[in-house]
């Protein structure tokens, strides 16, 4: 055996690996996408990012029928998408394992929002182990399909920012290879085909298997109690785990549930009778409390802690102080606050993105937007400040067809949406639009490659997940066979071009669709255009050039406009802009 | 807190080389024998934003992060970050600030200024400062994104941590061959501007 340090994503993947999976699927998102991407380098199984989640699942059950050991991953958001076929799945049970990585966000670092994805399982009734650091990311993963298997169930594993993007030693055995697990897939239409009658068999059958899984010794055994303490006990889980360890050590009686569903009601029980006073200590909402109090047993939690938001030893040590719980340390900070009037520094688009121009010119042009998830989210940040609503996946355009109904100000709306998340579920809203005669403007801001989570495929990139030509989807062909008049094609940094568009698509009655066309800048290839500069002696320092937001113009030390060498990647909007024709080529190479 | 783990934690911008530098002092540490948790940030908080990782050592540790108060030494790749995280140190913990200022979106479009008095707010705090200009370390050594390597010699000088392994051979192991002699030459830099 070999200890090296992993990431929680990567641990997943490597447990996969050994547990033979076939196939490994699923659409990015931060934080889970890693665990596809690792997996795929591994080499042995099939890899595959999907175009959404709920058709990654479909996939993965479909493979998992046959026989096969799928994992298919998503971020907790992603979760909603696929809960149509995940509900039915757990009546209709697997063949081969299948387990379903919830990869949630407690404080959105990168998300929408934070939904706990634990009541996922008590509602869809899919058995749910929540791992803590990377060991148990491996192990976890691993016997997630062998129970999956054994009980006939799909499983899932609950991650968090913290699990995922934190890296820990795990102890692995380098010499393991690669053994796909197959079982002998045998046609069963009472379990397979979910008529009504065969549903309601199932129904019975699967809440069977749940009591006998929570009866495995194997299952039982990820749920482990350290007994300190007679008096105070907590019952924790997860991330939340090694918050409660650091803040109070073996001070204090723990009780750890790997299973968070269904629980080991047994153990729960053991625990209660040995502590005197019970204290829940879980991030985001009260599921282990209302469950413990279910069963019954006296306990706090959420009176003390925090419903929303991240935890950290902190929050945990200063909270349940409130309870009479003494921490292993004092803190003793440099500063009771954070120093005030600290300038923001929020994420912003890159120098040179192709989704730049369009944002500044949607303002310009005054037309509502609704936008969609993904970095040209960034587009509704000042000073482009070029979106009025945006939700979640796919939902650019489809909002948007709401909003027609009663356009405010009278403006014709746009549906602005991504090239992934187009071919994700954006897709629908726009042929709805030709369907139901809504009068918006689907617009798509291709860039080729699915940008936010790190550059994945998809399926207009013209290339599989490993780098095999395939297929490359257009939108303009889609918009077209889907009933557009005419689509509206543009290069992405040619300013004239897309302010025509917009006008153009705002004027008339025909059925218009746009597409924005650049790769984006960090594609390895990429060329870069010639550097810009600022010719002071013609600049009439009216700032219009700041207003792109473009992190490579700053204002310098006299209130003239300074083009940062560095960053710019001479996309030349800046230069279009400009009306004194003050932003120049500096640099005349071409290609740098 | 777990008695004798140790916290640390890094801040700068996105594209600074955070992660590097975080992931070669994890080496090291795991080479000496300790055990380590490191946390990392992705996604949309890259895309030019403030980004921090942390990382705690000790003979067990359980959390890779820690909140506000509780940090032993922080790291900023940039002045507005040390300002934006200081907070986040303990009373007499250590502050290691490269002296790059890097304006932030508010900044670039002229709406407010870069503070200047940054180095003269944070010597209010009871903690110890040491700056350095690692940007022009790395560019005498003719390789600006070396940065993170200069301050990560600077930072195992300062926690004490010189001794406890062969730190060449630990940067050597985390960067291509070819870029190997350049970060040698950036950590030996780092060294000797804390004394």
């Amino acid at each position: 055996m070999q200890k090296i340090i992993l990431s929680g994503n990567e641990a997943v993947a490597r447990g996969a690996f050994e547990a033979g999976v076939g196939l490994g699927i699923g659409y990015p998102g931060t934080p889970s996408t890693e665990i596809i991407e690792v997996l795929e380098k591994k080499g042995g199984s099939e890899c595959a990012w999907s175009i959404n989640e709920k058709v990654a699942l479909e996939q993965a059950y479909g493979a998992c029928v046959t026989g096969l050991r799928s994992l298919v991953t998503m971020k907790h958001v992603g979760v909603n998408v696929a809960a149509d076929p995940l509900f039915t799945f757990a009546y209709m049970g697997v063949n081969g394992g299948l387990v379903i990585v919830t990869a949630d966000d407690p404080g959105m670092h990168s998300s929408q929002n934070e939904q706990d994805n634990r009541w996922y399982a008590l509602h869809a009734k899919v058995p749910m182990l929540e791992p803590s650091n990377s060991q148990e990311c491996l192990d976890y993963a691993a016997l997630a399909f062998d129970l999956s298997e054994r009980y006939d169930v799909p499983f899932f594993l609950r991650m968090v920012t913290r699990v995922c993007h934190s890296r820990s030693l795990v102890e692995i055995d380098p010499e393991k290879v690669y053994k796909r697990q197959v079982r002998d897939y045998e046609r069963d239409v009472s379990k397979f085909v979910t008529l009504p009658a065969h549903a309601r068999a199932r129904r019975v059958i699967l809440e069977e298997n749940l009591a006998k899984l929570s009866k495995d010794v194997e299952a039982r055994a990820v749920n482990t109690m350290e007994l300190t303490d007679q008096d105070v006990g907590i019952i924790t889980s997860g991330a939340s785990y090694n918050y409660v360890k650091e803040a109070f050590g073996d001070r204090y009686s723990v009780l750890k549930l790997g299973l968070v569903y269904p629980l080991d009601q047994k153990t729960i029980r053991d625990f209660a009778r040995q502590v005197k006073k019970i204290y829940i200590v879980e991030e985001l909402d009260p599921y282990l409390e209302f469950n413990v109090r279910a069963m019954g047993i006296e306990c706090e939690g959420k009176k003390y802690i925090s419903p929303f938001f991240e935890l950290n030893p902190q929050i945990v040590a200063t909270s349940l102080a409130k309870a009479g719980l003494e921490p292993l340390e004092e803190l003793n900070p440099a500063a009771k606050e954070p120093a005030a009037d600290v300038p923001v520094r929020p994420p912003i688009l890159c120098a040179g993105c192709p989704h730049r121009a369009f944002f500044y010119l949607a303002r310009r042009e005054k037309v509502t937007v609704v936008g969609d998830i993904g970095c040209y989210t960034l587009g509704a940040a000042p000073p482009l400040d070029g979106i009025d609503v945006s939700a979640c996946m796919g939902g650019g355009y489809s909002i948007a067809l709401g909003l027609s109904l009663n356009p405010p100000e009278g403006k014709k709306i746009f549906g602005v949406v991504g090239d992934s998340t187009f071919y994700h579920s954006g897709i629908t809203g726009a042929i709805d639009a030709i369907f139901n005669k809504r009068d918006i403007i689907p617009v798509v801001l291709d860039n080729r490659i699915t940008a936010m989570t790190g550059h994945q495929q998809n399926p207009g990139t013209g290339q599989t997940m490993s780098g095999e030509d395939t297929f490359m989807q257009e939108p303009e062909r889609i918009f077209m066979a889907v009933g557009y008049d005419r689509v509206l094609e543009v290069n992405a940094f040619d300013l004239k071009g897309i302010r025509d568009a917009i006008r153009d698509a705002k004027d008339t009655q025909d059925r218009v669709a746009i597409v924005i066309k650049s790769p984006c800048r960090l594609l390895k290839g990429v060329k870069k255009g010639p550097l810009m500069e600022v010719d002071t002696e013609v600049c009439s320092k009216c700032k219009s050039c700041l207003r792109l937001g473009c992190p490579a113009i700053s204002l310098g030390d006299d209130e003239y406009p300074v083009i940062d060498p560095l960053s710019c990647t001479g996309c030349g909007v800046c230069e279009q802009l400009c009306k004194k024709e003050a932003i120049k080529v500096k640099d005349q190479e071409v290609s740098r | 807190m777990a008695q004798g783990t140790k916290r640390i934690m890094l801040a700068g911008v996105g594209g600074q080389g955070i992660l590097l530098a975080s992931r070669i002092l994890s080496a090291g540490l795991i080479k000496a024998g300790y055990d380590v948790k490191s946390s990392e940030v992705h996604g949309m908080a890259q895309r030019g934003g403030s980004v921090v990782t942390q990382l705690s050592y000790g003979e067990k540790v359980y959390s890779p992060i820690v909140g506000a108060g509780a940090v032993d030494l922080l790291i900023t790749l940039e002045k507005l970050e040390a300002l934006r995280y200081v907070h986040f140190l303990k009373r007499n913990g250590i502050l290691l600030m490269n002296e790059r200022e890097i304006p932030s979106l508010p900044i670039l479009t002229g709406a407010i200024d870069y503070p200047q008095d940054i180095k003269e707010r944070l010597s209010k705090y009871p903690i110890s400062l040491y700056t350095i200009d690692a940007d022009r370390e790395a560019e005498k050594l003719g390789n600006l994104r070396v940065m993170n390597v200069v301050l990560l010699g600077a930072m195992v000088k300062l926690a004490d941590l010189e001794d406890l392994v062969d730190w060449p051979s630990v940067v050597a192991e985390s960067v291509k061959p070819a870029y190997r002699e350049v970060n040698f030459k950036a950590f030996g830099a780092g060294k000797d501007l804390v004394r």
